[in-house]
């Protein structure tokens, strides 16, 4: 059983919600990030994402751009992001590592490459942004033989159809994107949510993740209600450069379980 | 060479395709389906031409540049005075077209990105013409430099959105305009102002813009009989030279060249010519060749001119330069300067500067060439909006320019 797996049983077994955290490498340098990363963990994010950082990060909202800036101006790049998940790997052992970024980067380091050089730093699996489903088997072909999850992204304007297509071919989670609109933008309406959700539920058994625009534990529940697990990016970047990470962290997971 | 249609997803070769977040997929679908439905529909088809005609003033002349011709002492010079259209220059071909499909698929606003300006007004012109709402992302940088366009959006109704990221400039408005497009997605038809971008905006606005090309084609034929030996365009995201080029591409004998942006010289690092010194790589919705360093970050592009300021490039050409079908080269902000003012005062047109990257490399070749030769250079707008732009450099370039070697590369 591989490590996303094993985590969605036990937080079945235990009756909580899963809390995804994502966090952008190098923000705003190696060091701070990798502290802040461990700072999240070690107060219950139950799986990490790692954001690489992109030049033009066209689906994201002011707060993870200027967070990818920040990280490209102190020298981040995607070898030391790799190096990064390494380091954490070797202490958190049972923690999945989703790999959150954006084609071009992992274009140019060349896909078989990158995929053997990922799931050998210690991570679980990729969440490619600008790269939909139609477009995805070239880089595919090389995550299978390492073991790396894809993880499909389902939008509010995603037919159910399509969702069908992409939830038969999709392995790890399912991460549902509750708001047409970039990250950051405010959350959308529980109810709303809720009926999406449930209509995914008949096309797939993954564990399904929800997020965009999530900054409370109070809301987090909300939305919450009907998924498996919440993803929370922009407020945690938000509350590490405010200096209440921990405390957003430990309101989260009060809030999930 | 035959005409490159793309495969149902948008590849021209392994160039195109759609790179967009799943957000978008559904609304890229619709708009295919619903411009093949179009396209194969001839009330669209005679709407278009009879807007063409009676709104933008086509077909736009095919005027013989005499004094051109005889001062540069080679091939004739002809101009394709795309310049003359409705708004100045051959967005509006393009806008046109997709404002008639966003009506047809009952959007009731238009959103667009623009560097020189010269496609958000031409969106912002059929905006008002079809009674829609407009929004028009651009750079800060741009709106500096373009100002006088900036007013006439505003003037026509737009919203033009100042876009402070990055460079501030044209990829930068084209980020933000997908950002926006994914959170009005619901209400707002997205005018993609190049050949470039996720399919089937490649083509499609290829298909728009090919009348430039069709009625050069007539247009020769009546003049001189025959078809010319060279077309020259400029290449930003590509949209002029597609299209002028496309209606020629199975005629081997016509030389096609695309002029890429060398800004202050290739060497210098500072251009935007991404066919020429980029690398493959995903830009924008499409795999195309990219200005970007060795971790695929995207690079800053440079160019005088606002509209050829871009670190991407139209799929489908990157497909023709690797089939040598069309070849690419470079003209310096210098060499485009000069070329500029030699039209203005040689043949009273002022062209845009994007246009004078052109003419440039028109200037270069025709001396080599011999006087029954023909050369086609696409004049791809006027130049009213560089006026001030101009001034102003051509009174600081005298002194403190860096003065890098005049490089222009070809491939
Ligand atoms: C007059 C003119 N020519 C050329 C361009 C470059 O675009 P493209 O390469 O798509 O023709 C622009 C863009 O703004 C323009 O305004």
């Amino acid at each position: 059983m591989n490590r996303i797996e094993s985590t969605f049983d036990k937080l079945k077994a235990e009756g909580r919600k899963g809390l995804v955290g994502y966090l952008t490498a190098g923000d705003p340098d190696v060091a701070t990030s990798e502290a802040r990363m461990r700072t999240a963990l070690d107060h219950g994010v139950d799986i990490l994402e790692v954001g690489v950082p992109f030049s033009d990060p066209t689906a994201d909202g002011p707060t993870i751009q200027a967070a990818s800036f920040r990280a490209l101006q102190s020298g981040m790049d995607l070898p030391q992001t790799l190096a990064l998940i390494a380091r954490l790997r070797a202490d958190y052992a049972e923690v999945p590592i989703v790999i959150f970024g954006y084609l071009n980067p992992f274009f140019a380091y060349g896909y078989e490459r990158f995929c053997r050089d990922a799931a050998a730093a210690g991570a679980d699996a990729l969440l490619v942004v600008d790269l939909p489903y139609e477009e995805s088997e070239e880089l595919r072909q090389h995550m299978r033989p390492v073991g790396l999850e894809f993880i499909p992204l389902i939008a509010p304007t995603t037919p159910p159809q399509r969702a069908a297509t992409l939830l038969a071919d999709a392995g790890g989670f399912v991460y549902y994107i509750m708001v047409t609109g970039v990250t950051g933008t405010s959350a959308a309406e529980a109810g709303d949510v809720q009926t999406h959700v449930e209509r995914l539920r008949r096309a797939t058994s993954l564990p399904i993740a929800v997020g965009f625009g999530v900054d409370s534990g109070a809301q987090a529940r909300a939305v919450g209600e009907a998924a498996e697990a919440v993803v929370v990016g922009s407020a945690l970047i938000n509350a590490a450069r405010e200096d209440r990470l921990a405390a957003l962290v430990d309101d989260l997971r009060g809030a999930l379980g | 060479m035959k005409k490159s249609e793309p495969d149902d997803m948008g590849h021209f070769g392994i160039y195109g395709g759609r790179y967009v977040a799943e957000t978008l997929m559904p609304v890229l679908k619709e708009v295919a389906t619903a411009y093949e439905a179009a396209k194969q529909d001839p009330a669209f088809d005679a709407e278009f031409r009879r807007l063409l005609a009676d709104y933008v003033g086509r077909p736009s002349p095919l005027y013989l540049a005499e004094r051109l011709t005889e001062s540069w002492g080679g091939a004739k010079i002809y101009l394709k005075r795309e310049d003359l259209n409705h708004t100045g220059a051959h967005k509006v071909n393009n806008t046109l077209g997709q404002a008639l499909l966003a009506k047809r698929m009952g959007k009731k606003r238009l959103m667009a990105e623009t560097g020189a300006g010269q496609h958000g007004v031409a969106t912002a012109t059929v905006a008002a013409l079809f009674g829609m709402e407009c929004i028009v992302y651009m750079g800060e940088e741009d709106i500096r430099r373009q100002a006088p366009n900036v007013k006439r959006m505003e003037l026509l109704g737009a919203e033009v959105v100042a876009v402070s990221s990055g460079t501030r400039t044209l990829k930068d408005a084209m980020s933000e305009a997908l950002r926006a497009w994914v959170t009005l997605v619901e209400s707002t038809f997205y005018v993609i102002g190049t050949v470039a971008g996720p399919h089937p905006y490649p083509a499609m606005v290829r298909d728009f813009q090919s009348v430039i090309g069709h009625e050069t084609r007539e247009q020769i034929l009546a003049k001189e009989g025959r078809l010319p030996d060279l077309i020259v365009a400029c290449v930003g995201g590509g949209s002029n030279a597609a299209g002028i080029f496309y209606p020629f591409m199975e005629d081997e004998d016509v030389a096609l060249v695309g002029v890429e942006a060398g800004g202050y010289g290739l060497d210098s690092g500072q251009h935007a010519a991404s066919i020429i010194n980029g690398q493959v790589g995903v830009l924008h919705g499409t795999k195309t060749y990219v200005l970007q360093d060795a971790a695929g970050q995207i690079q800053n592009a440079h160019s005088i001119s606002a509209g050829l300021d871009y670190p991407g490039v139209g799929p489908e050409h990157a497909l023709w330069a690797d089939l040598k079908r069309v070849r690419y080269c470079a003209i310096t902000d210098d060499e485009a300067l000069e070329s500029f003012h030699e039209l203005t005062t040689k043949e009273g047109i002022i062209p845009a500067l994007e246009s004078s990257h052109a003419v440039a490399e028109a200037k270069k070749r025709a001396a080599g060439m011999s006087a029954d030769s023909v050369i086609v250079v696409n004049l791809s707008g006027r130049g009213d909006k560089d006026i001030d732009a101009v001034l102003e450099m051509t009174s600081s370039r005298t002194a403190e320019q860096p003065n890098y070697e005049v490089e222009t590369g070809q491939i």
